[in-house]
């Protein structure tokens, strides 16, 4: 469908020089740090592939990596479900639909840090609402700054308040496209519920899943400023996941070495999973 | 069928909950946040929004970064445009590869980028402009304003192209005139999303500013952290935060769903 055109190179020459700019001199900058070992007065030694083998061999490293890992799983075994279960309930037409939509959007569209910032306020004993409720009516002994369980709670529920409405959204768009005359058919021939949802519901919405897992994905393993607002990872190290553990060594400790090694270890698992999610989510429309 | 519409509604209350909370919170003083649990503010006070819109650190702070948000959002359309509409119609050496390395970028975490920008826009002089700022977001936003885009110039027949040439009309104005015109939808919704993933990004924004160009996020940690805990003050400042998103949500209403799916259902 689509014609053989070199020419069109000119109408991606912007793009690629802005995102060549962008990416490019601060990925070469990275990997320039990453091989070097520096004691100041900008005089840089050649350090070759040490800096990897001592971050790969890391207790830190490896801990905050399990850390990140078991975050991104529980982020995406709640809300892919969640997200479906609200998309399916929604109403499809009407006054309503509108006013759901922007109020489901609306904490996509709040500053990072002022998410962080709100929960704090919003679960701290004795003065926050959830805090309060915990301690005071509930009983249960709550406390973000001491135990590391409720820190972890509490970075796991403000992702899901964060972002479970990007899943809806997209489920919800999927569902929208659906002609009426499916369900009737389906209707028609007795179908229950559940097979509406897999034979006809779950099909229409797979591309958009596609996108919203890998996004989620993304999105959560890269996650900083909310983390580190609320908790700033502790108690102790309890919740440092690895972008909070990367800036602590590269602007804390100013590690530049150790620290651009690191980022480029990442950047690899992102780009990895990532495709590895791609090729298995596409692959029975290759076939 | 009232069963069903429960979920959205206690979806809804969970989400609304912690942003009532920042709202009651910023109307309240100092004295009877720290004094014990209100559900509704008992001495009802403006003076949090008072001295944010007297104080000119405070203000500032929102204009600039409203400032490098729209020349962030202007200046990614523009340039995804062109390379959407080749995306969309041409096949050409490399294409694919070269999509699928702009998609990676949207896959690289801003911490490994903070320190590496701050040398790069240091080293260029333009450490602690609006530019730095919304050059430094384009890195994300232009990848994801490319992919919203070819998605909705897909669904456009090229035969409306063809008609035009044959029609006498020259690429520009065929571009303007009648192109444009036909995916209106895909660019706000583009642009909306240009907005949002530089208004809520705030690591390489706080990074990148020192005085000038200083974002309202790094004016609300340094009052965290400098003066005492002033957290109605906090809380006004996080609610005003919310109103710029939520007026451009507003705008882009009828088109949410699809536009969050990328045009792509």
């Amino acid at each position: 469908m689509r014609t053989e055109n070199q020419k069109a190179w000119f109408f991606v020459l912007p793009v690629l020089a802005l995102v060549a700019f962008n990416a490019l001199v601060p990925m070469m900058t990275v990997v320039n740090y990453s091989v070097q070992e520096t004691f100041g007065n900008n005089q840089f030694f050649w350090e070759g592939l040490g800096w990897f083998e001592q971050i790969l061999r890391s207790d830190r490293f490896q801990a905050a990596l399990g850390r990140q890992f078991l975050f991104t799983f529980l982020i995406l075994i709640i809300e892919v479900p969640l997200g479906i279960i609200v998309a399916l309930s929604m109403p499809r037409k009407g006054f309503w639909v509108p006013v759901c939509l922007v109020l489901m959007a609306l904490p996509m569209l709040i500053p990072w840090n002022v998410v962080g910032s709100m929960w704090n306020i919003f679960t701290l004993p004795k003065i926050g609402l959830m805090g309060y409720f915990l301690n005071d009516v509930l009983g249960i002994n709550y406390d973000m700054t001491q135990q590391p369980l409720s820190a972890w709670i509490t970075v796991i529920v403000m992702d899901v308040w964060h972002w479970t409405s990007l899943v809806v959204l997209l489920c919800y768009a999927g569902l929208v496209s659906i002609p009426d005359a499916y369900y009737q058919a389906a209707k028609i021939d007795g179908a229950s519920p559940w097979s509406v949802f897999r034979y006809i519901q779950l099909p229409k919405m797979k591309t958009v899943l596609t996108i919203a897992i890998l996004l989620r994905f993304m999105d959560s393993f890269n996650i900083y400023t909310e983390p580190f607002v609320l908790t700033g990872g502790g108690p102790g190290n309890s919740t440092t996941l690895l972008s909070i553990d990367l800036v602590k060594i590269a602007l804390g400790q100013f590690d530049l070495g150790p620290a651009a090694a690191m980022s480029l270890i990442y950047f690899a698992i992102t780009l990895l999973v990532s495709w590895v999610f791609y090729t298995l989510m596409t692959k029975d429309d290759a076939q | 069928m009232k069963k069903r519409s429960l979920i959205p509604i206690l979806y809804i209350a969970f989400l609304m909950l912690p942003i009532y909370w920042l709202v009651a919170m910023s109307f309240k003083t100092t004295n009877e946040i720290l004094s014990g649990f209100s559900l509704f503010p008992q001495t009802f006070t403006l003076e949090n929004y008072v001295t944010i819109f007297t104080d000119p650190t405070w203000y500032w702070g929102y204009i600039n970064s409203i400032i490098y948000v729209t020349m962030n959002t202007v200046l990614s359309v523009c340039v995804a445009l062109p390379a959407a509409y080749a995306f969309s119609r041409y096949r050409f050496l490399g294409d694919k590869q070269l999509f699928f390395w702009l998609l990676t970028n949207r896959m690289a975490p801003a911490a490994v980028f903070a320190l590496p920008f701050f040398q790069l826009y240091s080293s260029i002089h333009l450490f602690d402009t609006y530019l730095a700022v919304a050059l430094a977001h384009t890195l994300f936003n232009v990848p994801l304003a490319v992919w919203i885009l070819e998605g909705f110039m897909r669904g456009i027949p090229k035969e409306l192209d063809e008609t035009a040439y044959v029609d006498g009309y020259s690429f520009p104005r065929f571009f303007v005139t009648i192109f444009l015109p036909n995916i209106k939808a895909g660019v706000g919704v583009a642009a909306f999303f240009c907005f949002m993933f530089s208004w809520v990004e705030m690591l390489l924004a706080k990074t990148l500013t020192a005085v000038e160009a200083k974002p309202i996020a790094a004016v609300m940690t340094r009052t965290a952290s400098s003066a005492g805990y002033e957290l109605g003050l906090l809380a006004a400042a996080g609610t005003l935060t919310i109103i710029p998103g939520a007026i451009v949500i507003w705008f882009v209403r009828n088109y949410i769903a699809r536009g969050f799916a990328m045009g792509r259902v």
